[in-house]
């Protein structure tokens, strides 16, 4: 199979569909298996952190949630081009389905942040780097979600909010860098995240591990929203019938 | 192209004199009301200054932001420069450049007079200016990417602040601290150089996005 | 040289309905083709698609340079007819001036167009499409808010535009009166 043959493949919804049946279920029993093993080693068999006691724990949610809320809105710029350049049908039902899930992974982050904030900076709340630049992510995803709904044609909506994903793309390294560079001028260096004591390894393994966990609920997720799209876009299809038929008598 | 299209709304523009006023007319009044809200040492006043003075700006550019292609929607002329001008995005530039004129140039010259009515230090007026003269055109810029996405849309004006605020952040903060670290004496060539990156990038990209959004807009229309 | 518009197995569905499906159509040099068919049969997509103006729909568009006159005539209100008129000439076309006297609105050529009637400013989009060589004009009810006289001046410079050569596409109720061929969309 060229390059090529295979862009057009992905671009179609019907061989996606039939194509990711077993990477769905692959994907969501490693999700199960590393986030379980993760969770389970890092709060209950990681060693407690010499200044923060127990509280540091909560980065076994933060740092994945985190780390997905902004691999998903590059996972939407990218589908943005996709689907600007190429047209491809795929793309629009990827921008379509994943804005909630980026939204829901960034209000956990900013969430478990300050929750981790209360107890070790002494409050819920800091305009710090890392801090803004997140909220600013949850307005970008806010933006793509309202602009969605004010567009009644679903065609024009998706391109718009692909042409506004790009833009976004383009802009967060510019404002990840300006708001950080912006608050450890002002603020001091009190309650910089980056600067805590590099971790041992029997407290970044378990992290790691539910990083990895995280990514595989994302792909699963992803997954199953796109097959559910697919069905719901399609329901008249021969192929859809002849699957559905599978289904039930198989 | 962008000639002929300056020229054009430049006289709309000199045409609806009292709508071209309106964002100096919102800076001055806000600045006014925060003013005489505070209330207290001058000398805390000075410090927020930069910030109200920037803030502003930013909202009064959003103000003229939305109505940049509204009326143009409405009457058609749009889909007619989407047809016949060679090329569009050079007609777009033209539009942006003199919504430009009136919320950014036209700013960056008064915004010092609001800066003192704020208290601002006088040596901090040129860092001011000029920060807002190198920011403000990635504002419209980037600005006219979101009025053309949102043009012609219910509730337009929220949804485009929606849009924009995350993307205006940079020029904000590079605008804000270019003007304090003046005031502590620190230079700020830093800040102006990126200010000035970002309109430079945002000039390059920002005309050819506004179109592809424009073309999605008038699709709706 | 290739017909000014070529569309070949054109299918568009909007909010849902399908407005229109393998719907061909060839418009030669000095043709003149009106499309038929009830309020809500796709007649103004149609015109949109051809225009390039409507991008949400599959098959093949090719269009020579072109004009279209939609419900909106693309007068600005501020404006005089020159004004409005003035970006758009080019050589091969009409000058603003003569394309205005051609219509009929030579006298007022300097006067905001703000202040004319639903008519008059109709004329003063058909005087766009005198401006500027394009073959292909795209005309959405061209006879809505003209009186008996800017109704004959449609068809006259309808008529004279395909003796030289142009094409038009036109979607009216009422018959334009000089047309060679028709397309109902209801057929389709």
């Amino acid at each position: 199979m060229t390059l090529k043959q295979f862009w057009h493949r992905l671009g179609s919804p019907k061989w996606f569909f039939h194509m990711s049946g077993p990477w769905q279920g692959a994907f969501a029993v490693l999700a199960v298996l590393l986030l379980l093993t993760g969770m389970t080693w890092g709060l209950a068999f990681a060693p407690p952190d010499y200044q923060q006691g127990n509280s540091f724990r909560i980065i076994y949610v933060h740092v994945p949630a985190a780390v997905l809320a902004q691999s998903v809105y590059l996972t939407l710029g990218v589908a943005g081009v996709l689907l600007l350049v190429w047209r491809m049908k795929m793309a629009q039902l990827v921008l379509e389905n994943l804005v909630g899930f980026g939204a829901w992974m960034t209000a956990l982050a900013l969430f478990t942040g300050a929750v981790w904030g209360k107890p070790t900076w002494g409050t819920w709340w800091v305009f710090d780097g890392r801090t803004t630049s997140t909220l600013v992510l949850l307005f970008l995803y806010f933006g793509l979600y309202a602009l969605r709904q004010a567009i009644p044609s679903r065609e024009a909506a998706g391109r718009a909010c692909a042409l506004l994903a790009v833009v976004g793309v383009i802009n967060i390294p510019v404002i990840k860098y300006s708001v950080e560079w912006w608050t450890t001028l002002h603020q001091g260096a009190t309650f910089k995240l980056t600067e805590a004591p590099a971790m041992p390894a029997s407290m970044w393994a378990p992290l790691l591990v539910n990083v990895l966990g995280a990514y595989c609920l994302f792909a699963a997720n992803l997954i199953a929203k796109l097959r559910t799209a697919i069905l719901r876009q399609e329901p008249g299809a021969a192929w859809v019938r002849d699957w559905a038929a599978g289904e039930v008598r198989p | 192209m962008f000639a002929v299209q300056f020229r054009r709304d430049w006289l709309c523009l000199m045409r609806s004199r009292d709508e071209a006023v309106n964002p100096l007319v919102f800076l001055f009044l806000a600045t006014t009301l925060f003013a005489i809200a505070f209330g207290g040492d001058p000398r805390q006043l000075a410090e927020l200054a930069p910030a109200i003075v920037w803030a502003l700006v930013l909202l009064a550019n959003l103000l003229s932001l939305e109505a940049l292609f509204r009326r143009d929607l409405e009457d058609g002329t749009l889909e007619q420069l989407l047809l016949l001008a060679e090329p569009p995005f050079a007609a777009v530039l033209g539009k942006v450049a003199v919504q430009w004129c009136v919320s950014g140039a036209a700013m960056a010259v008064l915004a010092p007079v609001a800066a003192l009515l704020l208290n601002l230090p006088a040596a901090a007026l040129p860092a001011l200016m000029l920060g807002l003269l190198l920011g403000t055109p990635a504002l419209s810029l980037i600005g006219a990417v979101g009025a053309a996405l949102t043009v012609g849309l219910r509730g337009g004006g929220v949804l485009l602040a929606l849009l924009l605020l995350p993307l205006h952040l940079p020029v904000l903060v590079f605008g804000v601290s270019a003007v304090l670290d003046t005031m502590a004496g620190v230079g700020a060539a830093a800040q102006f150089y990126w200010l000035a990156a970002i309109s430079a990038a945002a000039l390059t990209l920002a005309p050819f996005a506004a179109t592809a959004a424009l073309r999605i807009s008038v699709e709706q229309s | 040289m290739p017909p000014p518009l070529t569309m070949t197995d054109l299918d568009c569905t909007r909010g849902g309905r399908r407005l229109f499906g393998g719907f061909d159509l060839t418009l030669d040099a000095g043709g003149c083709t009106e499309v038929r068919g009830a309020n809500g049969s796709g007649k103004s997509t149609l015109l949109r698609i051809a225009a390039g103006l409507f991008a949400d729909f599959s098959g093949a568009v090719e269009a020579a340079p072109r004009h279209y006159l939609g419900h909106r005539n693309g007068v600005s209100a501020l404006l005089s007819p020159l004004e409005n008129l003035k970006p758009h000439e080019r050589p091969g076309g009409d000058s603003a001036r003569e394309a205005l006297i051609r219509t009929g609105l030579g006298d007022v050529v300097d006067v905001p167009c703000g202040q004319f009637s639903q008519g008059q400013q109709r004329r003063v989009g058909l005087a766009r499409l005198l401006l500027g060589d394009r073959p292909l004009w795209l005309l959405d009810e061209p006879l809505a808010a003209l009186d008996a006289d800017g109704q004959r001046l449609v068809r006259e410079l309808v008529e004279v535009h395909c003796r030289g050569g142009g094409a038009v596409l036109c979607a009216t109720h009422q018959p334009l009166g000089c047309s060679a061929s028709e397309v109902n969309l209801m057929d389709h």
